[in-house]
Parts: C-alpha cells; structure tokens; sequence
C-alpha cells in the first residue's frame, strides 16, 4: 500500500463555524495507482489534497491517520512535514502555472525552490536538464521568463520539477484543465510515463475532466460534499457505476457528436448541501432519485466487490 | 450583430519592447443574432485577446470590431457605457476577477452602483438572488462570503450571475466551464442554449471540443493567433481539413475509445520563416515546393460555410 487513509476529517474554521469539507475519509492507494479524484466543484477534492501536505489555518485537522509507505505522516504539523514535502509527497496546485513569478527566470526560481528545501541545484542539474529533454523541452527554456512558454510548456516544466526528487506521491490539482487537447493529451501521457519511469511511485489526479481520466487513471473516486461516494477501477466507474451520483455524474458527460439542439442533456436537479451545518446521513440525500428513510443515517464505505467501494444504503443492501 | 474585421494586435515585449508579437493576426469573423460560436486553440494561441478586444479591455492594433453594424473599435465615456450594457464577458481565471479583501458579493454591488442605481433594494435582492439561481447555486449558500470561502467552479460562476444582471445582447465566454463538474458544466452550457434562443450571440472561447460542438453553430480554429479552419461547426467536426484541426480531433479524450499513442507533435522539426505558414514547423503534411515555409496561406471557402487556411487543400491544387 502506498497510501492509506484512516477516518481523515478535515474542517474550515470560519467565522459562523465549522466547514465539514472532509468528513470520516478511508482509502487505500496500491503501489503504482494512478487514482482520478472527481467530483462537483466544491466537494472538496483540493481540500483533500491539499491536507495531505499543507495543512495551514483555516483548515484544522480534526482526526484521522494517513500512512505513506507505511510511515505516518505528521501532517497536522506544518514544521515536521517539511521533512516530506516535497521529497516524499508533491504537489501540484490548481494554478501552479499562473502563480509563477513572472519577473523571474524559470532556472532561477526552481534553484530557489530546491536551495529552501535544502537540495544542491548543481548536483541535480544534470538530471534536470535529462528530464526536460524527455518531456521535449530544451534546456534553453530554464533561461526564459514563464511568459515565453505556452500553457503546455509550463505545465509539462511543473511536472518535472514537483516530481525531481522522487516523491512516492504526486498530487496533480487540475493540471489540464487550461489546455487544449493536444496538450492536455501530452500532459496526461506523461504523468503515465513518469509512474512507469518510477519517478513517483503513484498519483491523485484531481480534475473535471472524466474522460481524460478514462485514458489514463488506474481507478477513480468520486466524492460528493464532503464524503466519499465511490472508488473503483476506471472501467467500472465509467461503465458499471453504482452510487446514485456516480450514475448521474458519468451520464451527464457529452459524447462528441452530441448537439444541444438535437439532444439536451441533463445536470443533476438541485444544490450541494451547505457544508457549513450540511444535514446529517448521506449528504446526497436531497438530491437522489432512489433515497429513502435509512439514507438519513451516514452510509459507511464498504466494499462490495474486491476493489469496489460505495456510500450508498441502497446499493450496498443489496450486496450486505 | 458582432463582426471582426482583419482585427490584428501586436504586442511590444523583450528589453525596450524591442520585439514584436502578433497575438492576433488579421481574424476575421461575424457572429449573427442568436448564435453561438466556438473559439478553439492552445494555450497562447490569442483566445483571450479577442475576446478582450471586444470588450475593450485592450487596444485593437489594426482592423475593426462592429456591434450592430456600428464600429466599436474606439469607444469611450458614455457610448462605451451604452456599450457594456450590451455586452459583457466572463473570464477563465476567476481569483483575478475578485479582491481578496471584500465580500465576494461585491461583483455584483459594483453592477447595481454603475447599471442600476435607482433599484430598490427589495428588487435588487431578488435579481441577484434570480441571477444566482439560474447558474445552479443556492444564494443562501454562497453570498457574504469571501472569495478564499469559495471553491473556483463557485466563484466562476458567480461571475457568469453578474452579467446576467444586464439584460446583454453578447456575451464573451472565456473558457468559463474549464473549472466546472460534468453535470455543473451542463446546466451552465443548457443555460447559454437557453439564453442562446432569446436571442443572446456568444463568443464561447474553450478548449472542450465535445462541449463546442454541444453548444455552437460555428467554430473559429485558432492557431498563433491566425484562423486555420472556420465555418459551420457541424463540417468542421465531421470533416477537418486543416493538419492542425485534424491533430486536435485525434487528442479529444472519448469515453469509447483510448488515445492512439503518438499522434501529437511537441517539436518543431524545421523552423519556417516568419512569413510562412503559422503551423509549418509542426505539420506532418508540411510541403516546400507549395510555399508553406515562406508564405502564409490565406483561408478559402471549400464548400459554403467551411474556411481553411492550408495550401495542401486549397482549391485545384
Ligand atoms: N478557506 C476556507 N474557508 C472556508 N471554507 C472553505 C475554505 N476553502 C474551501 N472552503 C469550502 O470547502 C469546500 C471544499 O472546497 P474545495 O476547494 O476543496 O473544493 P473542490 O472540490 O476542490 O472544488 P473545485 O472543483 O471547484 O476546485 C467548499 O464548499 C468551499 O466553499
Ligand atoms: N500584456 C501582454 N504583453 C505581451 N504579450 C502578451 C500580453 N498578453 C498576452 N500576451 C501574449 O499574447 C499571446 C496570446 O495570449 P492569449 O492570452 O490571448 O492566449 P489564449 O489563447 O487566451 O491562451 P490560454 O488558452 O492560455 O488562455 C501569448 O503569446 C501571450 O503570451
Ligand atoms: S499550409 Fe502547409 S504548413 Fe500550413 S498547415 Fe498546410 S500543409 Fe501544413
Ligand atoms: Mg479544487
Ligand atoms: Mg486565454
């Protein structure tokens, strides 16, 4: 197991109370898995990433225990996980590409970044400058400005350098989602390849891209305000899902070749619960077309086939 | 309703602004009445530019922009107001559209201030609270917040509610559906096809291929800032022509189907002149004898409605 969360909880501390953006989260990741984590804007998807690394107020740690490579990460101490950040476990965050300095020269930023987490840029340049050349880019461009690469040149330079040192975990928050196909195509091929190539062990790939995901996650969760819904292998989320919002979620993806005027398709009817108070049971309750009285009792997430999780009373009932 | 005429912008950049670049060059294209047109391209392919030339929220080098057969190209004071009641934009990033240290409700404070001063309040509420509604949001779950207590898809679409206060007639779409979920995507793209039949144009700026041809009539391709390909979204889908278009519609991600491996060019193989074809160092059909790298192919019409730019289908040759 490479990663393996216990009853993570996760809150915001706002002003009117508590956030319960992650509540009770228990998963597991295998050694080598590419996991795609999906699901509506709001769920709580970079929260969950983000927890794992970077836990700073307002979020608070309200409980739970994540292991990495059997190793319990101290992640509600934002001082002793710098001894992993970066090293064992990266991150790439939505917007990375925008948030570079734009007044410094890309080889200078990254050898700031490597000298604040101790590491001798000079020793490492060699295999910089190797992996560059695998993701096309020449080693010029550490000379350049961010402004004179494109989207995908930037994303592809973010990639080699949040995985430099060999996390055993690479958190990818969004990193498509500006690009164009072409790119994001190249992009996601290369995460690929840099599992095969053991420069991260295994990766989270947050993104609202479900077909990307389709081409290249081992497995996907999806989650929803807050909770856990469904894991599963990619094949089964895409063409056997069985949570209620899984099932709404895979049939609201258009197909190319479909037109509004011909064929409209649906969202989901309703809102997210707030997740400020959100109701108690399973928070898609309101939304859910099979609901009924027990579903105002928390699902628990239980596997009903090897590999297979779901949250749902009504579909794990039928396995129990 | 809204034209674009050889509508060109360079930029000055390097030391001194000694260089140029031409973000956007000579595109030309009408958007009628009720319509919705695609804008496709990659990342710095000057999407963005156009879309803010038309709401002038930059200079136009060269050309002209027409709003109902008037040019627009250098509005100010008054008429520009008159202007921006009619049209309006929404862009990709939406943490650039807020101050991190006001309410994020204040997007729409700043329309009441500037369109509405006369409202009641009791009224203005509702707009806001009808405007929130219709982009799938609860008002009560998301006003008097601030911006870090939303999440982006949130925000994005806070920002889409602000102009739908103003009852516009065109609408920049800039890559607004990028942040959101499947089915959250839906509802804002059913949204657009609704206010699309109520006689709204849309310039709709993505890089969702499958969610351009959902929504559009016509397609605009993109490429360093030169048309490769337009016309009638349908044809373009079914049939690209353009090297560029082709490579595009193999690198759609499709649920019925994985990526064939090795069909996206990275690295330019020859280095064309900057008076040759935008796409030369890239193409795999690129062919020296037709001029690709020495001169830049301009669009011709292969059949009604269906532009290209490429010297390898133009017409007898
Ligand atoms: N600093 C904060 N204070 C209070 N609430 C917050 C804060 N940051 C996030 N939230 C709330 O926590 C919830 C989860 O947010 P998160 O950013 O994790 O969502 P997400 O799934 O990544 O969404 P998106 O797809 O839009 O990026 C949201 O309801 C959001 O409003
Ligand atoms: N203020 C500026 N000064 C100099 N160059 C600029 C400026 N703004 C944009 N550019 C350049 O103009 C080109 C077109 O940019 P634009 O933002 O229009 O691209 P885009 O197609 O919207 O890309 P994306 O998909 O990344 O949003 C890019 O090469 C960009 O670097
Ligand atoms: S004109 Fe030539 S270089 Fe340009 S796209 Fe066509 S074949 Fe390729
Ligand atoms: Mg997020
Ligand atoms: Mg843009």
């Amino acid at each position: 197991m490479s990663l393996q969360i216990t009853d993570l909880k996760i809150y915001y501390q706002t002003l009117r109370g508590e956030v319960q953006a992650l509540e009770s989260t228990t998963f597991s990741m295998a050694d080598g898995e590419i996991m795609g984590l999906a699901g509506e804007s709001g769920c709580g998807k970079t929260t969950l990433g983000h927890s794992l690394i970077y836990m700073k107020p307002p979020m608070k740690y309200m409980g739970g225990q994540v292991l990495l490579d059997g190793e319990e990460l101290p992640i509600w101490d934002m001082d002793r996980m710098n001894e992993f950040r970066f090293k064992k476990i990266s991150i790439i965050p939505q917007y990375a590409m925008n948030a570079m300095n734009p007044t410094r020269k890309i080889g200078k930023m990254i050898s700031e970044l490597l000298g604040s987490r101790g590491v001798d840029f000079k020793a490492i340049l060699p295999e910089l400058e190797r992996r560059l050349g695998l993701v096309k880019l020449s080693t010029s461009v550490l000379d350049m400005y961010p402004i004179e690469l494109s989207g995908g040149m930037k994303q592809r330079m973010v990639m080699v350098l949040s995985t430099l040192l060999n996390p055993s975990l690479l958190i990818a928050d969004e990193i498509t989602s500006a690009l164009d196909v072409a790119s994001q195509k190249a992009v996601a091929e290369m995460l690929v390849e840099f599992r095969n190539q053991g420069y991260c062990k295994s990766a989270i790939v947050i993104t609202h891209d479900i077909s990307i995901l389709y081409q290249i996650a081992d497995s996907i969760l999806i989650m929803y305000a807050g909770q856990l819904a469904e894991k599963a292998s990619t094949e089964t989320i895409i063409h056997a899902p069985r949570h209620p919002y899984t099932k709404l979620l895979i049939s609201s993806l258009p197909e190319i070749g479909i037109k509004s005027t011909e064929k409209r398709l649906t969202g989901i009817p309703g809102n997210p619960p707030l997740l400020l108070n959100p109701p108690v049971g399973c928070r898609f309750r309101e939304r859910c077309p099979v609901a009924f009285e027990k579903c105002t009792e928390a699902p628990p997430f239980i596997e009903v086939e090897p590999g297979h999780h779901i949250a749902c009373w009504k579909e794990g009932e039928t396995n129990a | 309703m809204l034209s674009l005429d050889r509508v060109t912008k360079v930029y000055r950049v390097g030391t001194f602004g000694g260089k140029e670049l031409r973000a956007v060059n000579e595109v030309s294209f009408d958007i009628k009445e009720g319509e919705v047109t695609s804008l496709i391209g990659e990342s710095g392919s000057g999407k963005s530019t156009i879309g803010k030339m038309i709401l002038h929220l930059i200079s136009i080098s060269s050309g002209a922009i027409k709003f109902k057969g008037k040019d627009v190209s250098h509005l100010s004071g008054d008429a520009l107001k008159e202007y921006y009641r009619n049209v309006q934009g929404v862009f990709q990033d939406p943490f650039s559209s807020y101050n991190p240290i006001f309410k994020a409700d204040r997007v729409f404070t700043n329309v009441r201030e500037e369109f509405f001063p006369d409202m009641q309040d009791a009224a203005w509420r509702d707009k806001v609270n009808s405007a929130i509604e219709s982009v799938g949001m609860n008002p009560e779950h998301v006003l008097n917040k601030y911006p870090h207590q939303l999440s982006g898809g949130q925000l994005q679409r806070f920002l889409i509610a602000r102009a739908l206060l103003l009852d516009i007639h065109f609408l920049v779409a800039d890559e607004i559906i990028s942040m959101l979920d499947a089915s959250t995507r839906i509802d804002v793209l059913n949204l657009l096809a609704d206010l699309k039949l109520r006689g709204l144009a849309i310039l709709f700026i993505t890089h969702d291929l499958s969610l351009a041809h959902y929504i559009s009539e016509n397609a605009v391709i993109l490429y360093r800032g030169c048309v490769a390909e337009m016309g009638a979204t349908e044809k373009i889908f079914s049939h690209p022509i353009h090297p560029y278009t082709k490579m595009l519609m193999a690198s759609v991600p499709r649920l019925d189907e994985k990526w064939k491996t090795g069909t996206t060019e990275l690295t330019s193989k020859e280095i064309g002149t900057p008076e040759g074809c935008p796409y030369f160092d890239r193409c795999p059909v690129a062919d020296k004898a037709l001029g690709c790298d020495r001169f830049r192919p301009t669009l011709q019409e292969l059949e009604p409605n269906h532009f290209v730019a490429c010297y390898r289908y133009e017409k007898n040759g």
